[in-house]
């Protein structure tokens, strides 16, 4: 008799807890379906806004896809507006390409010094300094290269155009050097010392140890890193902006000035008539410039998950 | 309680159309449009309940809605042509009432050390349409000539494409950059560099006088010369109305003539009227 009135009690506590415990999950998944959510729609609306482009003949009398390749002039306002995409285009894979040789292999050796030569106390300082880099703003790299860099790259290389396509891609290497040291790092620091120690043990150097065992088994993680920091280096804005020039010239030299897609974008966008024709057009680079990022990092993804799996296969 | 606090805010927030005069739209010009916007904020802050709206889409846009009747004020960085003159008096019996309110005028900017000192509207174009391309043609040193210039969201890139280039297009290499501001540091960082931009803002780099032609002397922008029109690149802007302002509108026009709206005009880097 005097049992059921405290189970029915605790009953009542339990249960209440449960509902609690309920009512948080729902607001966990609301989080976390509301980031989707969000996420999508902002593709949405990306896509909406640039789908003139393809389906308003009004639209395409002024900028369509076949107009893009029939001019190398980027000159969207004026009497005869011209959209030529291709000096965009090669301008952005200048800049990457740029950014890319010089980033990766200063962010791979470092990795590897770090993760496989440097005492504790020196990888200590090493990582968090190099991870520092990463939470310099945009801007302030792009100010950096537009007052200090460009000067120095001028002397140096006698460049004619002060602001040019090595200016813009050294400091965007620069910008993506952290994401690309990280990654490696973090990989290379995940292949299982057995490796190593069976190496070592069969008489090979620390440096043999290092080239031929540890960054091949690492290499999908670096491979990602890599591919992280390619994504970040196209969709980057505001370093191209300030460092570049951002004239549109067609070529291949990388001394002459150069305008990248994101730029262009965050350069036109404020004051362009909403629904124009020009406007359709930016949306377009967006989504284009989206694309291109989604995919690259879906592959980044393959690449991790492929080298969890080798780790922990073996 | 929340309740009670959203009361009075829900009727402040209905009632605020009431109390507030008839609102005042001006819409026109793209150059002006920030200019405007600047007159209309410090204007309305001054003025608590009246409402000043400002829109661009070319001085065209605004004359026309200004003859439809859908814009209280015009703003112009063109004089109204006679048959949009006729078509107002047609509606409205008048001419149009217009009231210059400040004047534009644009620099080209050397860097300090350039021996080139003055330059003809017509080599201007040359060079930023890419057919002069080396300091020697225009009397410098043998050196290539780096242009800089400004985005094509801005006023000044479509003053410039419109009385200097004459519509046509830019030369590809024009280096375009954010601001006048920008240019002008470019441009003193570089020994070939050229640019063009607001007058106000040459520090650390030197003013070009600019010929109309071959025969007419050089002329540098000084306020005199962009107020007596003899500086080449320089325009009054205008404000239209259909008829004499009157009421709230007379009290913002009087406004933005006074020396407080033409202090707000040099800040966004025009010339006051006098």
């Amino acid at each position: 008799m005097t049992v059921t009135p405290l189970t029915s009690r605790r009953n009542a506590a339990r249960a209440r807890l449960r509902a609690r415990e309920g009512v948080i999950e729902l607001l966990l998944r609301a989080c976390a379906f509301g980031a989707v959510a969000g996420l999508v729609l902002i593709v949405l609306f990306v896509f909406k806004e640039a789908w003139p482009i393809v389906a308003d003949p009004e639209v395409q009398k002024e900028s369509s896809l076949r107009g893009y390749f029939a001019t190398p002039l980027w000159q969207p306002v004026g009497a005869v507006p011209k959209y030529g995409l291709m000096p965009l285009l090669t301008g952005t894979l200048k800049v990457v390409l740029i950014a890319l040789v010089f980033a990766v292999p200063l962010a791979v050796l470092a990795a590897v010094y770090s993760a496989e030569f440097a005492p504790a106390r020196v990888r200590e300082t090493l990582k968090p300094v190099i991870e520092l880099l990463a939470g310099i703003p945009s801007v302030v790299m792009g100010f950096f290269a537009l007052m200090v860099l460009a000067s120095w790259l001028q002397a140096l290389t006698g460049a004619a155009m002060r602001l040019n396509a090595l200016t813009a891609g050294i400091a965007l290497g620069l910008g993506i050097l952290p994401t690309i040291f990280t990654v490696s790092e973090d990989a290379l620091r995940s292949v299982p010392r057995s490796f190593r120690e069976a190496s070592l043990g069969l008489g090979a150097t620390p440096w043999q140890t290092a080239w031929h065992v540890s960054l091949p088994a690492a290499s999908a993680g670096v491979a990602a890193g890599c591919l992280l920091g390619l994504a970040r280096a196209v969709g980057e804005t505001m370093i191209v902006l300030m460092a570049s020039g951002n004239a549109a010239i067609h070529s291949a030299s990388p001394f002459d000035s150069v305008r990248t897609l994101a730029a262009s974008i965050a350069a036109e966008l404020a004051e362009v008539v909403v629904g124009s024709p020009h406007y359709a057009t930016l949306f377009f680079l967006g989504a284009l410039l989206f694309s291109v990022t989604f995919v690259i990092n879906l592959v980044a993804g393959l690449f991790v998950g492929r080298l969890r799996k080798r780790l922990a296969g073996t | 309680m929340k309740r009670l606090l959203l009361a009075p805010l829900a009727v402040a927030v209905l009632a605020a159309p009431v109390l507030a005069g008839k609102p005042i739209t001006v819409k026109g010009s793209d150059t002006m449009v920030i200019l405007g916007q600047r007159w209309a904020e410090k204007y309305m802050n001054q003025n608590r309940g009246q409402i000043v709206t400002v829109t661009g889409g070319g001085s065209g846009t605004g004359i026309a809605a200004l003859i439809n009747g859908t814009t209280d004020i015009c703003q112009s960085s063109r004089s109204m042509k006679q048959e949009e003159r006729l078509k107002l008096r047609d509606r409205y019996q008048t001419m149009g009432v217009e009231i210059p309110v400040a004047k534009d005028g644009l620099a080209v900017y050397v860097h300090a050390g350039n021996p080139v000192k003055s330059i003809t509207v017509e080599q201007l174009r040359g060079v930023y349409m890419g057919s002069i391309t080396n300091w020697k043609d225009l009397g410098g040193g043998d050196a290539t000539i780096i242009l800089y210039g400004r985005e094509n969201s801005s006023g000044t890139y479509g003053f410039f494409k419109e009385h200097v280039l004459q519509n046509r297009d830019f030369s590809a290499r024009v280096q375009t950059l954010p601001g006048t501001g920008a240019v002008v540091n470019a441009v003193a960082r570089d020994l070939n560099g050229i640019g063009y931009g607001g007058a106000a803002y040459a520090k650390g780099v030197r003013n070009v006088a600019i010929a109309k032609d071959e025969k007419a002397p050089a002329v540098m922008p000084t306020a005199e010369a962009v107020q007596d029109g003899s500086y080449p690149l320089a325009r009054p802007l205008f404000f239209y109305l259909r008829k004499p302002p009157a009421g709230d509108t007379k009290k913002f026009v009087d406004w933005v003539l006074s020396a407080e709206g033409q202090r707000l005009a040099v800040e966004v880097g025009y010339f006051p009227l006098n």
